[in-house]
């Protein structure tokens, strides 16, 4: 309904800007499309502060439209259509699976610039940005060695795409680095958005006998099953301490403002071009929520590790690595380059799962 | 551990089992209502949104039933009184459900909720396993089983069910009979729909205490397909609910565990479980045919 309802306003400002002869052309609209509702508490919600503060900065100067819960598939497409035509200069799709709809809609207008979030096809007229989450899920791996008393933590996934296996991946190796028999039990609740299903996710780990939970789907309900049941967990996408004040240990979280702004200026001084970002914990496009429910000493160690990644002494990813069957990945010393890593379809040991293909 | 999983089979299958009993006694009176999920999550919002301003999620419980039911009016309203198609009428509930309790539940989003605390029941609790399965849940579970009980009653053994029966089988005949067709399916509707939204406040007072904008998550829709598998019986339909219920929880464990199955065909299996098993109790095609409301979806106006 509500997608309906800026559809109209989109049709009704097109008509507008034709009969008034396209003159109101001295705001420049930058357009935002979200896979979720932008209050979903996680990942949409995370863009939208973003959004927000990319419209507080440059005021008057920019319009900032949003569609929300756009699905990924063939709707996706149209939608993005449409928020093209309504006049935008620029358009954020913000989600994996908007990847090729936001391909195909780029070649129609040549004239706008298109940014893809976490996708890897680019154009002259689409950029390309992600964040290394990873690094943020190495130090949650870290401080769930620590604060697990059974040695075992559990980690609810979405789907099998090289992102998620890429975090569990990283995960399981910051946990080795305290406690190198930790174990992690992970389940595929094969959704990004199901409160029900990720609580019952939580609840079944749980009940398998985890201590520490961590989440790549989107919503808050692992958080208040693990704040129920008293037991930690980290948030995801968004600082989640409302739900588990009690419970949350630290949570990565998207800053995409300061992105935003970056290349919104850009396309205003006129100098956009087309790259495919990948910042980290040191470029500020993830940061770790407050530590918060863990000892001084968790924390010291977990500040220190987010220290040494940022000024680039630590690679979570360095060898010796071994794979879930034991053939070697990364050699003594040796760092995962890029590629690997955003194709990352295998595990590395010590993950208690059959990985899905 | 036995124990830890029946009871979060418990929380996932009572949401289904009551939308779907609901849904069940309007498809008897002969109505298709496809707004479930549109009726579930307004219900979900009105409960949640009840629950913080009071908070009482008792009151929360009510206001979930009662808009859950005034929602169906308008469902009511547009196939009954105007005759409107009814499969479009009600996908058009579900979108509009869906957008309204998003722009309702805004200003909740992110609130800690409150949840329903369980009712211990004296002595019986005390019972070993049973007793902390059955007898320690919340309001809406003891309603789900009366529910079931109630309506299995109500539909084979009292004459108003006896005359509702009649209506979903021919209401033309049953019009000629004096019984008052129109009036019976509104009410029929509205039961569906006070159903419907007592499912959605499970959903955001006990099941994750919390709103967020289409928590839903389809729900609604496995709720439709069981009254069809449970060939139009309550008794079936508890069955199919907690068979799926049962099949989703101990593949999540089956995961956790670490049996080494694909997590997409675990994932899948709580559909397939449910319809094999229910294509074999409901496989005489005689008596599903005498269970199949046979005017459900055909619109009536009453001759003069």
């Amino acid at each position: 309904m509500k997608k309906m309802i800026i559809a109209l306003a989109a049709t009704a400002a097109l008509l507008g800007g034709f009969a008034s002869g396209v003159q109101a052309q001295d705001k420049t609209k930058v357009c935002f499309i979200y896979v979720g509702s932008k209050t979903d508490g996680g990942w949409s919600q995370a863009h939208d502060i973003g959004r927000q503060a990319l419209q507080e900065h440059f005021g008057d100067k920019i319009e900032t439209p949003i569609l929300e819960n756009v699905p990924e598939g063939p709707d996706a497409e149209r939608a993005i259509e449409r928020m093209a035509r309504s006049g935008c200069g620029m358009v954020f799709t913000t989600s994996f699976g908007f990847m090729d709809a936001t391909v195909k809609v780029a070649e129609k207008f040549p004239d706008i610039k298109f940014e893809h979030a976490t996708g890897f096809k680019s154009a002259e007229n689409l950029a390309t940005y992600n964040a290394r989450f990873y690094e943020g899920r190495y130090i949650q791996g870290q401080i769930a060695a620590k604060m697990s008393k059974k040695g075992v933590a559990g980690y609810i996934a979405s789907f099998p795409i090289p992102e998620v296996v890429m975090g569990i991946n990283a995960f399981i190796l910051g946990a080795q680095s305290v406690n190198p028999d930790f174990e992690l039990k992970v389940v595929w609740a094969n959704t990004w958005f199901d409160p029900g299903k990720e609580a019952d996710a939580a609840k079944a780990l749980i009940d398998q006998g985890v201590d520490i939970l961590t989440q790549h789907t989107d919503t808050t309900a692992p958080m208040q099953v693990a704040a129920e049941r008293g037991i930690l967990a980290f948030g995801q996408a968004s600082d989640m301490i409302a739900a588990g004040p009690n419970t949350q240990l630290t949570a990565i979280v998207d800053t995409w403002a300061a992105y935003y702004i970056k290349r919104v200026q850009a396309h205003l001084d006129g100098n956009w071009k087309s790259e495919q970002i990948w910042d980290g914990l040191k470029d500020g496009i993830l940061t770790m929520a407050p530590y918060t429910n863990m000892p001084d000493d968790v924390k010291a160690m977990a500040e220190e590790t987010e220290a040494k990644i940022k000024s680039g002494e630590l690679h979570p990813f360095t060898g010796p690595v071994k794979k879930q069957d034991g053939t070697e990945w990364l050699a003594e010393g040796q760092k995962a380059d890029d590629g690997t890593l955003l194709g990352m379809n295998f595990y590395v040991e010590g993950v208690d799962d059959t990985l899905p293909q | 551990m036995l124990e830890a999983i029946l009871l979060t089979v418990i929380t996932a299958a009572t949401p289904l089992v009551i939308a779907a009993l609901g849904e069940l006694v309007t498809e008897r009176s002969g109505v298709l209502n496809l707004g479930v999920e549109g009726m579930m999550i307004m219900g979900a919002v009105s409960a949640f949104a009840a629950t913080q301003i009071t908070g009482s999620p008792y009151i929360g419980v009510l206001a979930g039933i009662a808009a859950g039911g005034a929602f169906s009016l308008l469902f009511g309203f547009l196939t009954l009184t105007l005759v409107a198609n009814q499969v479009a009428t009600g996908l058009a509930l579900t979108i509009l459900g869906l957008g309204l309790s998003g722009q309702l539940g805004e200003s909740f989003v992110g609130q800690p909720g409150i949840k329903l605390q369980p009712i211990v029941v004296p002595l019986l609790s005390d019972i070993p396993f049973m007793g902390r399965l059955l007898f320690q849940q919340d309001l809406i579970f003891y309603l789900s089983i009366a529910l079931v009980v109630g309506i299995n009653w109500f539909l084979f053994k009292s004459r108003t069910g006896l005359k509702m029966r009649a209506i979903g089988d021919n209401h033309a005949s049953a019009h000629a009979l004096g019984i008052n067709v129109i009036r019976t399916r509104y009410l029929a509707v509205m039961f569906g729909g006070a159903c419907a939204g007592l499912a959605g406040a499970q959903l955001s007072l006990v099941y994750t205490p919390q709103w967020v904008e289409n928590m839903t998550a389809g729900r609604g829709w496995i709720a439709l397909a069981l009254v069809v598998f449970a060939s139009w019986r309550p008794l079936r339909l508890l069955a199919g609910g907690y068979l799926f219920g049962a099949v989703s929880i101990g593949q999540l464990h089956a995961q956790a565990f670490g049996i080494g199955i694909p997590s997409q065909v675990l994932s899948a299996l709580p559909y397939v479980a449910t319809i094999v098993v229910l294509i074999i109790i409901s496989h005489n095609r005689r008596t599903t045919l005498i269970n199949t409301p046979a005017s459900l979806g055909k619109p009536f106006v009453p001759e003069r």
